[in-house]
């Protein structure tokens, strides 16, 4: 693998069972991603870009074709060696946020630090600096309940960046979002990818999220319809 | 430990939802100790009484001698052994001698157990010293329950008939000098007692017996020709047996609220992992294995019974303890019952029942919380992240 490649997608099909048939939902997709890209896939609802998250992120395997993610194929992968790496080296961010409501903010965002086996002192510090970066410092004992969309989002960010991870997955992360919130959210993560050095690949058909990406690769139908890198 | 300290955390914050399946189980965990404390404390009260009134340390059968045969009576008498005789041994052995007889209490006939005992005795609860009066009639001494059964009171006279050991009737007037009261049916029913030389004379059985009873000083019993020797185990045997099987009805009861509290904890757990599938993806994507996302509910589960034991504590040990001073008054008195039973009966709860208990409980709410948990490590967690799971 080309050192500054951290995911390289080569023939990769996905397809999942309906009735007696198949329906492909990834047709044969060739894709690399360098580390400290910031960039998207996008198209409309059912072109496949989550299915592509979720196989990047090691929660579903290829039917066929390669996915080499961070160094290992996704299909030699146990379940167990696949939550490892999610655990070491991949943030999550969804729609629709996934806190776990009966923790607080601080709580939230130190669960995966609490996987790693993180000191106390190592998971406060690492924790205060993730409220910083999202600017959420005054709502460390605040549970989600209380929290506004774009609280909880940015939550979602910090939890998702605690770690450092080398990459940095987001399913629509803005689609919960009124157009305010969308842009302060996005402009946290441009700038945690600029100064971490994380790569972010969104899944999205937002147009707000677009104009972000320095890199946009279109699906259509399962298909690459587009790659297209610009300069910002 | 991760696990543990996440269940403590999602236990918590799900608020009444666990409370009520916690108070469910509490109630059973403390309800399953008062019937086995209560039946503990029956059984030790029981043997103990039947040790005061009616056993002692054991007893020396004649080898015919069957109690719940009255036809082997006329058969089951022999010389009482030197062994148990004479002053030295008057407080470790009491010969009993046991006959079939009649009484006419109002005129009316009924057949009884005659029993005579050294009035001299301190083996036994029985307060045979009321024999020792002086009587114009044969004194005797009956339970509440035979007085209540013949209408006799104290100093009321009545004829007795008896056969001797040669077959022949005879009769004579015998005056009630006692009444007492004991928890032990066993020495009260169609029975009275009197001074054994009185009635080795009146059935013509001089210086014979039907058992002998022994001090609980004696340990080690000799072997004696023609008298088989019976220890307290065996002479309990039939309390012993009852209370099992009454152990065994009673646990009905407990198995149902049991059953209760684990249906709670079941049906959290079924209703936790459906409403709470976003959740798990979560954990899934964050890097947990599925079997940590199991063990996370099911701890969490199980976690359910630890609540309850503290809970159970907290209110259930004031309860137990005020029960075990006070005891439960019992609407049945021993003689109506048919077995030992007292009054009022204290709850005895050993540190055996309550691990034992503690452990029944918190073994089944695993076990229960771990069934529905199984289905988590099945779950596509691309499909649980967005709840889509049906």
């Amino acid at each position: 693998m080309d050192n500054s490649k951290i995911i390289n997608i080569s023939g990769l099909v996905k397809q999942f069972p309906m009735g007696n048939n198949n329906f492909t939902a990834l047709h044969n997709i060739n894709l690399a991603f360098i580390k400290g890209e910031f960039c998207g896939v996008v198209g409309p609802s059912g072109s496949g870009k989550t299915t592509l998250l979720n196989i990047i992120g090691l929660l579903d395997n290829p039917t066929s074709g390669n996915a080499d993610v961070l160094g290992h194929n996704a299909n030699d992968l146990s379940v167990k060696e696949a939550a490892m790496i999610r655990r070491k080296h991949m943030g999550f961010i969804f729609q629709t946020f996934n806190l776990l409501p009966v923790y607080t903010v601080f709580e939230n965002i130190e669960f995966p630090l609490l996987l790693l086996k993180m000191s106390k002192n190592e998971r406060d510090k690492a924790v205060m600096d993730a409220l910083e970066w999202v600017g959420l410092t005054d709502k460390v004992k605040s549970k989600p309940a209380q929290l506004s969309g774009g609280e909880c989002q940015r939550v979602a960010i910090a939890r998702a960046m605690v770690k450092r991870p080398d990459l940095v997955l987001a399913d629509e992360p803005t689609a919960n979002l009124d157009a305010e919130n969308s842009h302060n959210i996005l402009q946290t993560m441009e700038k945690l990818n600029r100064e971490l050095q994380t790569t972010f690949l969104f899944a999205t058909h937002d147009e707000k999220v677009i104009q972000y990406l320095r890199r946009k690769i279109t699906l259509d139908d399962g298909t690459v319809a587009g790659d297209i890198t610009t300069s910002k | 430990m991760i696990a543990i300290k996440l269940a403590i955390r999602n236990l918590l914050g799900a608020g009444l939802r666990t409370w009520l399946s916690v108070i469910v189980l509490s109630i059973t965990f403390i309800l399953i100790l008062l019937i086995h404390g209560f039946l503990e404390g029956w059984n030790r009260q029981a043997m103990h009484d039947m040790k005061e009134w009616e056993i002692g340390g054991g007893q020396y059968w004649h080898t015919e001698y069957d109690p719940h045969d009255p036809f082997t009576l006329e058969d089951s008498h022999r010389d009482i052994p030197s062994l148990f005789m004479g002053q030295a041994n008057k407080g470790n052995y009491c010969p009993v001698l046991i006959s079939q007889a009649t009484i006419y209490p109002q005129g009316r006939m009924r057949s009884i157990i005659m029993k005579g005992i050294d009035p001299d005795q301190e083996l036994l609860e029985l307060p045979t010293s009321l024999l020792k009066g002086d009587f114009e009639e044969i004194p005797v001494i009956i339970g509440t329950a035979m007085a209540r059964a013949t209408k006799l009171a104290k100093g009321d006279i009545t004829t007795l008939r008896w056969r001797d050991v040669n077959g022949t009737f005879d009769a004579a007037e015998i005056v009630v000098a006692g009444i007492f009261k004991t928890n032990v049916p066993t020495v009260d029913a169609s029975q009275i007692w009197m001074s054994i030389v009185t009635m080795q004379e009146l059935v013509s059985m001089n210086n014979e017996g039907t058992l002998i009873v022994i001090s609980p000083e004696i340990t080690n019993p000799h072997p004696v020709p023609g008298w088989e020797f019976k220890d307290t185990d065996s002479l309990l045997s039939a309390i012993i047996s009852t209370i099992k099987t009454k152990t065994i009805g009673s646990s009905f009861i407990y198995i149902v609220f049991l059953a209760l509290g684990l249906l709670a904890v079941f049906d959290t757990q079924v209703l936790s992992i459906f409403r709470r599938q976003k959740e798990i993806g979560t954990y899934v994507a964050l890097g947990m294995t599925r079997k940590q996302v199991v063990g996370i509910f099911t701890v969490e589960g199980a976690m359910h019974s630890i609540l309850a034991v503290l809970l159970g504590a907290l209110w259930g040990i004031p309860l137990l303890a005020w029960l075990s001073k006070t005891g439960f008054g019992m609407p049945l008195s021993a003689d109506e019952f048919g077995l030992a039973m007292a009054e009022r009966i204290y709850p005895a709860y050993g540190i055996g029942l309550i691990m034992i208990t503690l452990l029944l409980i918190v073994i089944t709410t695993t076990i229960v919380s771990y069934l529905p948990s199984r289905r988590i490590s099945k779950m596509n967690p691309t499909e649980a992240i967005r709840g889509k799971i049906q």
